[in-house]
């Protein structure tokens, strides 16, 4: 297992939301959600912690999380990516679209940068089929993207981040 | 209760609500095939996942076959099981299992008894329609078991076993569509995770992706060594099993033949656990006397129950799981791991073989006594007290390689002296055995008189938890047995929360005790057939001139030359133990 610890604080978190679902094998699937968007992600560590509150085997908890493509077990980048694969988005074109992003950031879908900017995911209709192809990042949405807009966006938020960084 | 008519192969049939259709079908005599499906009666083992779809039949005025084995009858249903639609429905899915499946029967450890491989054959598949994507799965090799999951088809038994009847939660359903496979938490190699490898997802099997850790090769070149002596022991559930192998009735007992056989394939000499297991009577008996006797005294320190010990898939459960609790078992060692270290010893200086030349080779009903006898305590400077622990699987591979005609072999006896056996042993084979055979001991030491009967029927039986109070003249002794882990955990929470009424409780980690053992054969979801090994245990023990275990004359002289006592300093350095906290 990669060896992260977690902290009294995140472990309390975890605790937290377990029992707010009353620690209910049944309620996994909730507790998942809920912890991962806290942590942004469910690595093996915070398996085992929700596994041992609802009294479940870490195997199921783990099996859960592997059959749910939302859940992720590798941090999203500060920035996530998502490219919309719905079938407006898809025909419109992107898979040419996740294609520039993949070789522009070199990372598969479901990986992030090794700096742990960005991390490139898919997604399946957002409810914007008017503005396909769609790309999320985070909460931000961008329409009828194509693949000679990508470089662009990625620049944009880089530059975004290198001013934060230096205002903080 | 509501009664559900219906008519399968037109053919009316009454029954209730509730009931599935494989059920309904099974009740008339007509028999609906199934692939991952697996009912053991009355032992509360059920999986029908409805994953394989081999059981489906049609429905009249459903527009999609159902799977017989998870649909439950409705009134004036009218059920066909094998129309063309049905039966060629139930050979694509096999052919599409087939495609994606590696097509190695010849050389395949499970070849003859794959659930699969009879399938393939009853439906009459030779050819497969469908070409594509194979999946890939690295193999996963522990001490006692390894998964080959390319030969996973999915059917969710060995899950079944490890979550709802074991409760070790090791295996799991991980990964979605075609990636899909069972696993360990993370992907993780078993003998990194909590698997006590009980081996019971072995038994369930229907294909070759779970098998034992064949050691038969290791075992003919030591015998084909010259400058070793080679010693076997045979567990008391084997003699109950091994006939099966050769086709014989289940519950046949073969212990002579089982002996002619081991000395044909060249075994120096040949000996039985079951001596071993007369020893751990004495051992955890007298354990158990001291303990008691100090609680009656009104010792706060003593702690009670006390547990058995002698099945190293409850040990490992235990030091995983409740190891807050690793001082109530007996440190008694197991029948296996006792005679390991007699031979070792005592055997070894009788003969004048040294240690190094001595080879130690155990026929088991069990997977996981290969890991037990690889435990580092059980060894003397890497040397190890049982070189190789087989299952009665492997020993039946043994003596078939050997081209030995096992039914016509003459019955021939143990050598001594560590093949004299009593009664009280041989039902260390079943669940219920070891504790009564530890009260035919403690009964007499402990009140000073003759047992006024020897069976123990209040002690016997498959219900996965028992209960039974003993009465030893005048003092009330509870006994609670437990087989299966899921109910070894309920014993084991009461004694957590102090609720515990015991004073001595037996474990079996397999549920039927060592005759349902991961290492014994198949028995393909066929309940009956631990009973009737269980009716050929008590037989054998019903037919031993001696029953209990302190009158074994050659246990009695292994202390007079050897021992000394039981639990003295010697056989607390030779015959005992200690666990370890693994959580």
């Amino acid at each position: 297992m990669p060896g992260i610890k977690l902290s009294e604080k995140t472990i309390g978190q975890i605790k937290t939301i377990c029992s707010d679902f009353g620690n209910q094998g049944s309620e996994l699937i909730n507790v998942l959600h809920q912890v991962q968007g806290k942590l942004g992600y469910l690595p093996a560590e915070v398996q085992e912690v929700i596994a041992k509150e609802l009294n479940i085997s870490v195997a199921k908890v783990y099996g859960v999380v592997t059959f749910y493509s939302y859940f992720t077990m590798i941090p999203l980048g500060e920035f996530p990516i998502s490219i919309c694969m719905g079938t407006a988005c898809y025909v419109r074109g992107s898979e040419q679209v996740l294609a520039e992003f993949k070789r522009q950031l070199k990372v598969e879908v479901g990986q992030s940068t090794p700096d742990g900017q960005f991390s490139l995911n898919c997604l399946r209709c957002v409810g914007a089929c008017g503005l396909a192809p769609v790309v999320m990042v985070g909460e931000k949405v961008f329409g009828r993207v194509s693949p000679q807009m990508v470089k662009n966006i990625i620049a944009d938020y880089k530059e975004g981040t290198a001013g934060e960084a230096k205002s903080a | 209760m509501e009664m559900i008519n219906l008519t399968i192969d037109n053919k009316p049939v009454v029954v209730p609500y509730g009931t599935t259709i494989l059920k309904a079908a099974s009740g008339i005599g007509i028999d609906i095939p199934t692939l991952c499906y697996m009912k053991l009666d009355d032992m509360n083992i059920e999986n029908k996942p409805g994953g394989c779809r081999v059981c489906v039949v049609e429905v009249k005025g459903r527009r999609n076959l159902s799977p017989a084995c998870c649909t439950e009858v409705t009134e004036g249903m009218e059920v066909e099981t094998h129309t063309i639609r049905a039966v060629n429905a139930r050979r694509t899915v096999v052919e599409l299992i087939l495609s994606d499946h590696p097509a190695d029967c010849l050389i395949c450890a499970k070849s003859g008894n794959c659930d699969l491989q009879d399938m393939a054959h009853h439906l009459g598949v030779r050819k497969i329609h469908y070409e594509g994507e194979k999946s890939m799965y690295r193999e996963d090799t522990s001490p006692a078991i390894i998964r080959e999951i390319d030969k996973c088809i999915m059917c969710r038994r060995c899950e079944t076993m490890c979550n709802d009847v074991q409760t070790v939660g090791v295996l799991s359903a991980v990964n979605r569509g075609f990636h899909a496979v069972v696993a360990p938490a993370f992907e993780m190699n078993l003998d990194h995770s909590v698997c006590t490898y009980c081996g019971q997802c072995v038994a369930v099997c229907p294909t070759g992706a779970l098998t034992e850790v064949d050691e038969t090769g290791a075992v003919i070149r030591a015998l084909s060594d010259p400058t070793k002596t080679v010693i076997v022991q045979t567990a008391p559930a084997v003699r109950a099993a091994l006939g099966e192998e050769f086709g014989m009735e289940a519950g046949t007992l073969v212990t002579g033949k089982m002996v002619a056989a081991l000395r044909r394939l060249g075994f120096n000499y040949v000996f039985d656990t079951d001596f071993a297991a007369d020893l751990t009577i004495m051992e955890e008996g007298t354990e158990l006397l001291t303990r008691l006797s100090a609680f009656i005294a009104g010792d706060k320190k003593v702690k009670l129950p006390i547990l058995t010990s002698c099945c190293p898939a409850w040990v490992k459960f235990f030091e995983h799981s409740f190891p807050e609790l690793k001082d109530i078992p007996s440190t008694a060692r197991s029948p296996q791991q006792m005679f390991g270290s007699i031979a070792k010893t005592y055997f070894a200086d009788k003969i004048e073989v040294k240690r190094e030349n001595l080879v130690v080779v155990s026929i088991m009903p069990c997977v996981a006594k290969k890991y037990e006898s690889s435990r580092p305590e059980f060894s003397v400077n890497g040397n190890p007290d049982v070189d190789f622990a087989l299952t009665t699987r492997e020993l039946a591979r043994l003596i078939k390689l050997g081209n030995i005609d096992f039914k016509a072999l003459p019955n021939e006896d143990f050598d001594q002296p560590l093949g004299e056996s009593t009664g009280a042993a041989v039902i260390f084979g079943t669940t219920g055995g070891v504790i009564e055979a530890a009260v035919r001991t403690a009964y007499e030491i402990f009140t000073g008189k003759p047992l006024p009967r020897l069976d123990f029927e209040e002690l016997r039986g498959m219900d996965g938890l028992r209960k039974a109070t003993i009465d030893f003249n005048g003092t009330p002794i509870h006994i609670g047995i437990a087989h299966g882990l899921g109910n070894a955990r309920k014993l084991l929470e009461e004694i957590q929360a102090g609720k515990s009424e015991f004073h001595a409780i037996e474990i079996m980690s397999c549920p039927g005790g060592c005759i349902g053992g991961g290492g014994q054969p198949y028995h393909h979801g066929d309940a009956e057939i631990l009973k009737k090994r269980q009716r050929a245990i008590y037989s054998e023990d019903t037919n031993k001139t001696i029953r209990k275990s302190h009158e074994n004359p050659y246990i009695t002289k292994l202390y007079e030359e050897f021992l000394g006592a039981p639990n003295s300093e010697k056989s607390h350095h030779l015959l005992h133990t200690k666990y370890f906290d693994r959580s």
